[in-house]
């Protein structure tokens, strides 16, 4: 195998640069996916039919908690893979840990919040406006749950392994999709929330 | 759910297709049984993650599907043959034209080409392998899951029935109640997983392991058209995702996206599918023009004319195929400058397309042109093709579709460019890179008969059906009475029909005559063919290349024939390749399963399947292969007894 | 070249009358069937001009003719040549385009030479499988057939109570979708008296074959009559009626003295399937506002909302 040993290890072989770049465009094709979720809400979201409009049902505050959560939990995923850079191993799994709980903590804010909605009389069935919104929050909160599988089993395997060229690779590759959920949150917050309280 | 639903009855013919299932399937199992292949099926093919086996699976299983897709086809022709025919009723002809759709684009043109791209991609740009060949093996087996979803609907709970493109409110669950919609939802959200798994992985593959020396702009046109269709795929298969997924809470959960109550908007599900739907058509039209390009060079002893112009004028095609979509639906009530934009952006298609059109032309002149049977197919894509596009841009006037729209004007058009297109191309390509997998040609001649028989049939098919258009005979229509004279021609179409269907077996026929008796090919180039494919032994060795090739322009193995120059030099090495795993097949099953379960609502089921398919990814993730190396000896063997060289 | 000759023959069978696209009895046919013949000219010498190269080369430069040690040249392009088959390409799309946009612009309005007079507003709504045709100004209903005066311009207002379904005269002009929770405008014109083929062109389930019904064009002075009887003859149309209608799936031929726009509107104005208490609820059914001289304004509405998002 070849390797290149200027490259940090999550690049360092042939195979593993190709798993990045692969990522890259996966994450592409998810920005599209989402895109195309926040077209379906926006051409949708005033459809209220007989149910209730977004001034009616939106709180801020669990919204800011859960923003608070998950652009906490990008930094903490950013340190834990800057630790892993510099080779500790402890630190970084001490910071994916703090990544995973905020990840969790903001999962079950967003449960709550549903709840809540759906308490309030407003669920899937109720009107286009509510089917987008609970949609758009479904598929990104589907992706913090999965993103909370996939770390928790990657903490193991680092935990067995130490970092190696594979699971160095497969840290970084976790991080962005991280990050990218808090992009994705980022939009849901501006074009969701915050235009549906103005 | 009552277990006289989860049948479909009281139809002869769907009796008919259950016991031609149970007969096939048993047939299937005794065969494998008697003649002790189990085994071999196991370790050759269902674990197999070599993506020239890939590509072979992906082809066969297009073929089937052809075969699947031609017999709904004939079944319409029959139907429409006479005025006031009664072979059908109206919903079982609704499922037959939405089935026939849905399988010959997505279970044959798009699978045909990915097998081809499969086959091919690798070895012209001098590559073992792909990027990520589990992940292949993973593409193909939810692809497989998505089209035996699909098939089943028609002997268990019924098929779609809203056509391909399933408009609602048609498609939503009160006036389509049967589970039709709900396979629609489910079978083509799964193959559609796998095709973006197979955009990715190409774009990896090309993008980064490209043998030395080939830059971009020495890529063979294959391999750039295949490089813009994943760049599409990427970018539209999450549209449709997102649409399926919207469709599946609107009929299983309630949801109200496109209802005609609460607020939902059914133009919503047009537009999200055109947006999709558009770019699809391309993605099954580029490699195809892709195919040509190499056929036509080959076969004219000339290089590519217009290389440049043939790779900037995919990059434009591919990208105003995401600006044309609403062109589906000009009769929807838009003004006249949302219907003058996209009437222009899809005129606009035809310039880049007319560039291609010329430089094949120019390719071919001055050439010393060779009628072999992939080189027919793809002389008769120009002219048929040509009709097919210039009766694309008649249809672009906003103001004349106003009148083709719904009829048989439009389903002229459409099979007018994808079968020279795609369907043309994938055979030409079949033909072509056939010796390079097995090892041998397909008998010309045969191949030549079976080829006249399909061209001609296929204008006797579908130019009548132009003129029925402008005589006013929409699409879709199970019956049409004795007074409006579409009689005489929609006979003459079903004749040509006929004559399609026995060009499909007599090609079958073809196969499976060259299997047995066609002369081995030991040169490895038997078309004496210019790019690095041909380089490789036939049947190609599982590693590819056992020297890795360096590349100075384009065209490489042509210019080595020409010069002398070798392709390669040095001494073999031990070649790392991955193992095989039966990880994709169980996922796959395990998602047909899911699946399955979905489609009847069977929540308790979906949720044990749903959690097997994580187990499934989790045990992936946890496992350590770290492949297995091919020794130098091994080599040495493998390329002298392909070369037909005496050790 | 074989193809040409087939078509030739095809022609010939079914005989240009025959066409009905290509046979047309009001302007908006006229315009459309000119515009496709247009067409087709310009199609046609295209397909000439590759067909001729086309067979010019494949005749010429085939191996049985060439001398065995014939080696063809390579080519990289022609800069000048490929620019030809640029630039003649765009002008002709440029000459589409501009008679796209004023032909769709032709059709989609009052045809000319009528803007003065005053239209006959019909309001057609589709169920499965019906039509269903209200006359608000005479306050009559027909199903399944639709009777028209000639020389007046016919304002078709098109909904639908199922399935998307598609109105289409071909003799009299194009066709246009009937949805449910918006109401759309076909401008037709009769020039002709005569009876006129109309049926459902869009699929819409099991019944979408059957769904034909006869569109009669008659002098302004008939037409009157036909009204005046109608009005004598015909009974009311009920609601429970008209439910009961909504609910077969094929009714046959009926005519009432009333319409059920009254006690079951069309989805136009407030009723359109649009912002049901929304808070821009009261900005858009301004916009839906159906003026008399900006018909197609609310669809168009609807379809840039879309063009925008639909990403």
């Amino acid at each position: 195998m070849k390797l290149d040993n200027t490259l940090p290890m999550e690049y360092r072989s042939e195979e593993n640069s190709n798993r990045i770049l692969g990522f890259w465009l996966f994450l592409g094709a998810e920005i599209v996916l989402f895109s195309t979720l926040f077209a379906v809400y926006l051409t949708l979201w005033t459809r209220t039919g007989s149910g209730p409009d977004a001034k009616e049902i939106f709180e801020i505050g669990p919204v800011l908690i859960e923003t608070f959560l998950l652009l906490t939990s990008s930094f903490t995923c950013g340190l834990a893979v800057h630790s892993m850079r510099l080779g500790l191993k402890k630190p970084s799994m001490v910071f994916f840990g703090i990544t995973l709980l905020l990840g969790l903590g903001f999962l079950g804010v967003e449960i709550m919040e549903f709840v809540t909605y759906v308490n309030e009389g407003a669920t899937l069935q109720t009107s286009a406006f509510l089917s987008s919104l609970f949609v758009l929050l479904g598929t990104h909160g589907l992706h913090v749950l999965m993103g909370l599988l996939w770390g928790g089993g990657l903490m193991l395997q680092i935990r067995r392994e130490g970092y190696t060229l594979e699971t160095s690779n497969k840290s970084f590759i976790f991080s962005l999709y991280w990050h990218f959920l808090d992009v994705v949150w980022i939009f849901i917050f501006s074009f969701v929330y915050l235009k549906g309280l103005m | 759910m009552k277990w006289d639903e989860f049948f479909v009855t009281g139809e002869p013919m769907i009796y008919g297709a259950m016991a031609s299932i149970v007969l096939a399937s048993l047939a299937i199992v005794v065969g494998l049984t008697y003649f002790k292949k189990w085994g071999y099926l196991w370790r050759e093919w269902l674990t197999t993650v070599d993506h020239k086996k890939i590509g072979i699976m992906y082809i066969i299983a297009a073929l089937l599907m052809l075969f699947r897709g031609g017999m709904d086809g004939l079944l319409m022709r029959a139907q429409l043959a006479i005025p006031e025919n009664g072979l059908l009723d109206a919903q079982h002809y609704n499922e037959i034209f939405t089935t026939h759709g849905l399988i010959m684009i997505l279970f044959m043109a798009m699978p045909f080409v990915i097998g081809l791209m499969n086959v091919v991609i690798p070895l012209q740009i001098g590559a073992r392998d792909v990027a990520f060949p589990r992940l292949n093996a993973v593409s193909f087996w939810l692809f497989f899951a998505g089209a035996m979803l699909l098939n089943i609907s028609f002997v268990i709970g019924g098929s779609p029935d809203a056509g391909w493109t399933a408009y609602f409110p048609l498609a939503s669950i009160e006036l389509s109640p049967t589970v039709g919609n709900n396979y629609y939802s489910i079978a083509l959200q799964i193959a559609g997983i796998g095709t973006l798994l197979t955009s990715v992985n190409f774009l990896v593959t090309i993008l980064k392991m490209r043998a030395p020396g080939m830059k971009l702009m020495r890529m063979p046109m294959f391999t750039w058209s295949v490089l813009i269709t994943n760049v599409i795929i990427l970018f539209a298969f999450p549209v449709l995702t997102v649409s399926l997924a919207l469709m599946m809470f609107d009929r299983m959960f309630g949801a109200q996206f496109f209802t005609m109550a609460n607020g939902g908007m059914d133009m919503l599900w047009a537009n999200l599918f055109w947006v999709w739907g558009h770019p699809e058509v391309y993605i099954v039209i580029l490699p195809a023009f892709g195919i040509y390009s190499e056929i036509i060079s080959t076969f004219s002893r000339k290089n590519l004319y217009g290389y440049k112009s043939m790779v900037y004028s995919m990059v434009i095609i591919s990208l105003l195929s995401f600006l044309v979509w609403a062109h589906h639906f000009y009769t929807m009530g838009h003004g006249v400058t949302v219907n003058g934009f996209f009437s222009i952006s899809t005129m606009a298609i035809a310039v880049p397309t007319g560039v291609k059109i010329f430089n094949w032309l120019f390719t071919l002149r001055k050439g010393k042109i060779e009628f072999t049977t992939p080189m027919l197919y793809s002389l008769a894509f120009i002219p048929i093709f040509t009709i097919g596009g210039v009766t694309g841009v008649m249809l672009a006037m906003a103001s004349a579709d106003y009148q083709y729209h719904n009829t048989m004007f439009l389903v002229a058009h459409f099979h007018y460019v994808l079968i020279p297109g795609t369907v043309f191309a994938v055979l030409a390509g079949f033909y072509y890179w056939f010796p390079k997998l097995f090892g041998f040609r397909l008998n010309d001649k045969q191949g030549k008969r079976a080829f006249w028989l399909i061209a001609v049939s296929f204008n006797v098919t579908f130019l009548p059906l132009f003129f029925l258009g402008l005589k006013g005979m929409t699409r879709r229509t199970f019956t049409y009475s004795a007074e409006t004279g579409f009689g005489p021609l929609n006979m003459l179409a079903s004749i040509g029909a006929v004559g399609l269907a026995l060009g499909f077996v007599y090609l079958v026929y073809n196969i499976y005559w060259s299997f047995r008796y066609a002369p081995r090919d030991t040169t490895g180039d038997p078309w004496d063919a210019r790019t690095l494919e041909w380089s490789t032994p036939s049947p190609v060795p599982e590693y590819n290349f056992a020297l890795i090739p360096k590349v100075d322009g384009l065209d490489p193995f042509w210019n080595s024939k020409k010069t002398g120059q070798p392709l390669t030099e040095g001494e073999y090495e031990e070649i790392h390749m991955p193992n095989n795993s039966g990880q994709p097949f169980i996922l796959g099953m395990i998602f047909m399963a899911f699946g399955f379960c979905m489609v009847f609502s069977w929540w308790v089921p979906s949720i044990v399947f749903g959690i097997g398919i994580v187990i499934m990814l989790a045990v992936r993730s946890f496992e350590r292969d770290h492949g297995r190396h091919i020794s130098v000896k091994e080599i040495k063997e493998t390329e002298q007894r392909l070369r037909g060289e005496q050790s | 070249m074989l193809l040409v000759v087939f078509s030739a023959l095809l022609v010939l069978l079914t005989g240009c009358n025959s066409l009905a696209v290509l046979n047309p009895k009001g302007p908006a046919a006229k315009t459309q069937s000119e515009v496709i013949i247009f067409s087709m000219i310009v199609m046609a010498i295209i397909l000439l001009v590759v067909y001729v190269l086309y067979i010019f080369i494949i005749t010429k430069y085939r191996a049985s003719k060439a001398a065995p040690d014939y080696e063809p040249p390579h080519e990289e392009g022609n800069w000048l040549l490929e620019m030809v088959w640029i630039v003649i390409p765009i002008i002709i799309v440029t000459v589409l385009s501009v008679v796209t946009v004023r032909s769709t612009s032709a059709v989609e309005n009052v045809a000319a030479g009528y803007e003065n007079e005053k239209p006959l507003v019909i309001y057609a709504a589709s169920s499965d499988w019906k039509w269903h045709f209200s006359y608000p100004e005479e306050g009559i209903e027909t199903v399944n057939y639709v009777n028209i005066p000639t020389h007046r311009p016919i304002e078709f207002r098109l909904y639908s109570y199922g399935a998307i379904s598609s109105l289409w005269i071909p003799q009299l002009g194009g066709q246009k979708y009937a949805m449910s929770d918006m109401v759309n405008t076909l401008h037709l014109l009769a020039e002709q008296p005569g009876s006129y083929v109309g049926k459902n062109a869009n699929f819409s389930g099991k019944g979408f074959s059957q769904m034909e019904f006869e569109a009669l064009a008659m002098s302004p002075t008939e037409y009157a009559e036909w009204v005046k009887e109608v009005k004598d003859t015909a009974s009311d149309l009920t609601e429970e009626e008209f439910n009961s209608l909504l609910e077969m799936n094929f009714a046959g031929r009926k005519t009432y003295k009333s319409t059920h726009l009254e006690f079951n509107p069309p989805p136009e104005g407030e009723n359109a399937g649009h912002d049901h208490g929304g808070s821009s609820d009261s900005d858009s059914s301004t916009e839906m506002d159906h003026s008399e001289m900006d018909m197609d304004h609310s669809n168009m509405d609807h379809s840039e909302e879309n063009a925008t998002n639909g990403n």
